[in-house]
């Protein structure tokens, strides 16, 4: 057994902000409300801070958002573990993630501001009058967010492991301070909705901002500069395994491992804004434009990422040990080990809260982002469909409990691997809905059955190529991410074969499909929809002005 | 900061409803009134090519996978591939000007189109 002392200093000042950000979080429900309003008793106040947030909040709630914890963890851990391949596409994925979302976004913000969208779901079926293609969206969207968030829970306990926290005998004394954490987060999510993440973002951006900075100057001098930091980690990579005979991990990709690289670069950032919450984080700005100002603006977080990957090899110079309290090695524990060997204790403790906090921000807006789509993909389009916002409201507030509920369940009773597995699933599945979000936002050719059948046939290629890449350490499954092309040996990213796959589905069925005459369902966009900003009448103010009546929770997406 | 900026003559709001404030009703601003006049191709030919840059060339090893030629220790596929982070906020922050400058002008073209809706006195 592995014992370790508890780090006082550090704790204590990790308990110290936690204390603070919980505060923050009560008091953001009365930030910035909207005089006319009464509490927060719509979805457009509760699960999307009343859509005004401007360039600045956003800019935090997005990085607070799309940064998460399990990243600051995950990435650096990758690094250490295995090298360039499975760590460091993360830099290529979120250089190439802002130019794509600054062509396609600002078109999704436009047609849910005019007709009142909150999830991608309300907007496929809107432009489709397919409730079962929204139900689809809203299912894989609900489905893959759940271990994303367990996995914030990961985070946070490699940070309180290396506090010293928990034994290896006690199991319910292990998990009560991730417990008592989550039910704090719960409760100040319930009473301030998306306010509540926005404001802790700012305060959590700026912690790992400092740390990382820091650490990337400091660390560095203290090895002897990133010659031997890089000398290092070529040693450890070139290092040939025992276990499989091959070399530990990759120093610099060799052409063998191109389309690795890159697919698995190119196939996270596209599938990173079909998740529910970049999605809510988009819809909760001021404007049409306020996405495009931040696609120029939030790659700064990139090169903080970047920066945080290198602490991967500057553990494998400084010789950290990452040993979990059952004794075993867990790479997770790289970086919070590397912060509380190297620096003094006041300051370890800022660096792991900000991890601790950077778990908080994003589980909030996860579990807001899959309550709102239950609430209106599934509540209101199939049980319903006359809610009124009040009740909506009510209803995601209680769903948002309960995803988080769900997740805690997840990493406590079940092993974390099946986490990390799940999250690997959740990213090849969320691929599967760009098809129909992304070209619904350019055309209506498509037929909506042809999609349907094209998301459910990369759903199941994906599930199953994964399932089928075996670890050659563990023989587990569910090994990685990267499989064969079938019937070649051009190894790529599993989501990206099988959006191909769903794309050529939904291309060949939609010809068939309109050579059979199906009927198509109505849609309620209209061309005007996708260029309106936020000075442009919502589609419920101008049907009051020319009918004098809104139907009530606004229209529905699918007549 | 807080979104309390004055909007541009050109942005200010279209009055929600027309007539509430004693001003003529206008019943016909509909659903498919245009937002924006019909666009000139070239800003956003600009924009997709240099978004398009950002997007392929980050996602090609072949032109970065080496060691050398380092740079303070930092073997160039890893600075290489930093070096992209800050390039591509330059391309997304001019193709932002390029594509806002248009779609300004094609917003106050369609707004000019819709005076006689809206009671004249917008522009």
């Amino acid at each position: 057994m592995n014992t370790r002392s508890i780090d006082w200093v550090a704790l204590i000042i990790v308990i110290l902000l936690f204390v603070i950000v919980a505060v923050m979080g009560f008091m953001a429900a009365r930030w910035r409300r909207s005089t006319e309003v009464e509490g927060l008793h719509t979805l457009d106040e509760w699960g999307l801070g009343g859509r005004g947030f401007g360039t600045w909040i956003t800019w935090f709630l997005l990085g607070g958002d799309l940064y998460t914890a399990y990243t600051f963890v995950a990435v650096p851990a990758a690094m250490w573990a295995t090298g360039a391949v499975s760590g460091f596409f993360a830099v290529p994925y979120t250089v190439v993630l802002y130019p794509i979302i600054f062509i396609i976004m600002s078109r999704l913000w436009s047609v849910s501001h005019r007709h009142g969208y909150v999830t991608a779901a309300d907007f496929v079926g809107g432009r489709y009058g397919s409730r079962w293609l929204s139900l689809a969206v809203a299912v894989t969207g609900i489905v893959a967010t759940m271990p994303y968030i367990a996995l914030q829970l990961v985070g946070i306990k490699a940070v309180l492991t290396v506090l010293g926290l928990g034994s290896s005998q006690n199991a319910f004394l292990t998990d009560l301070p991730l417990i008592i954490a989550f039910v704090v987060l719960a409760a100040y999510t319930y009473t301030s909705g998306l306010r509540a993440p926005a404001m802790i973002a700012v305060v959590k951006d700026l912690l790992i901002y400092l740390a990382v900075i820091v650490a990337v100057i400091y660390l560095p001098i203290k090895f002897g500069g990133w010659d031997a930091i890089f000398g290092a980690a070529q040693t450890k990579m070139s290092a040939i395994s025992p276990a499989t005979g091959k070399a530990a991990g990759v120093f610099i990709p060799s052409p063998g491992n191109y389309s690795a690289y890159w697919t698995l670069a190119l196939g996270s950032a596209m599938a990173l804004f079909m998740y529910p919450h970049s999605v809510t984080g988009v819809l909760a700005s001021k404007g049409r434009n306020t996405i495009r100002r931040n696609a120029a603006v939030l790659p700064l977080y990139s090169l903080m990422l970047g920066f945080l990957a290198l602490l991967g090899f500057v553990a494998i110079k400084a010789g950290t040990k990452p040993i979990d309290l059952d004794g075993s090695v867990n790479p997770q524990l790289v970086v919070p080990q590397l912060f509380i060997d190297h620096f003094p204790s006041w300051f370890a403790g800022i660096a792991l809260a900000a991890i601790a906090i950077g778990a908080l921000v994003p589980a909030a807006i996860m579990s807001i982002a899959a309550a709102n789509m239950f609430t209106r993909n599934i509540y209101r389009d199939f049980f319903r469909p006359d809610v009124n916002p009040r009740t909506e409201a009510n209803v995601s507030k209680i769903v948002s409990l309960l995803v988080k509920v769900g997740a805690l369940v997840f990493v406590i009773a079940m092993d974390q691997s099946t986490a990390i597995n799940m999250q690997l699933l959740g990213g090849i599945w969320i691929l599967q809905t760009f098809p129909a979000v992304v070209a619904g936002l350019y055309t209506r050719w498509f037929d909506r059955w042809a999609l349907l059948i094209g998301w459910a046939v990369g759903i199941v290629f994906g599930t199953v190529s994964a399932y089928n890449v075996v670890n050659p350490a563990t023989h587990a499954h569910f090994g990685g991410s990267v499989a064969n092309v079938p019937g070649t040996n051009v190894s790529v990213y599993i989501a990206i074969s099988a959006f191909v796959l769903n794309l050529l589905v939904a291309v060949v069925l939609t010809l068939v499909f309109r050579a059979f005459k199906l009927p198509q369902g109505a849609d309620m966009t209209r061309p005007s929809d996708y260029g309106a900003d936020e000075t442009d009448p919502r589609v419920a103010q101008i049907e009051e002005r020319l009918h004098g009546f809104v139907e009530p929770g606004g229209p529905s997406p699918v007549p | 900061m807080s979104g309390q900026e004055t909007p541009a003559p050109d942005q200010r709001p279209i009055p929600a409803v027309p007539g509430a404030d004693g001003g003529p009703r206008r019943d016909s601003l509909t659903r498919d009134t245009p937002t924006r006049g019909p666009a000139r191709p070239l800003p956003y030919v600009i924009a997709g090519i240099l978004l398009a840059a950002a997007i392929v060339l980050p996602l090609l090893p072949q032109l970065y996978s080496f060691d050398a030629p380092r740079l303070g220790g930092m073997p160039f596929f890893y600075w290489y591939q930093l070096l992209w982070v800050p390039i591509s906020a330059i391309l997304s922050g001019f193709s932002y000007w390029l594509v806002t400058t248009e779609d300004r002008r094609r917003r106050r073209e369609a707004r000019a189109a819709n005076v006689g809706l809206e009671g004249g006195d917008r522009l």
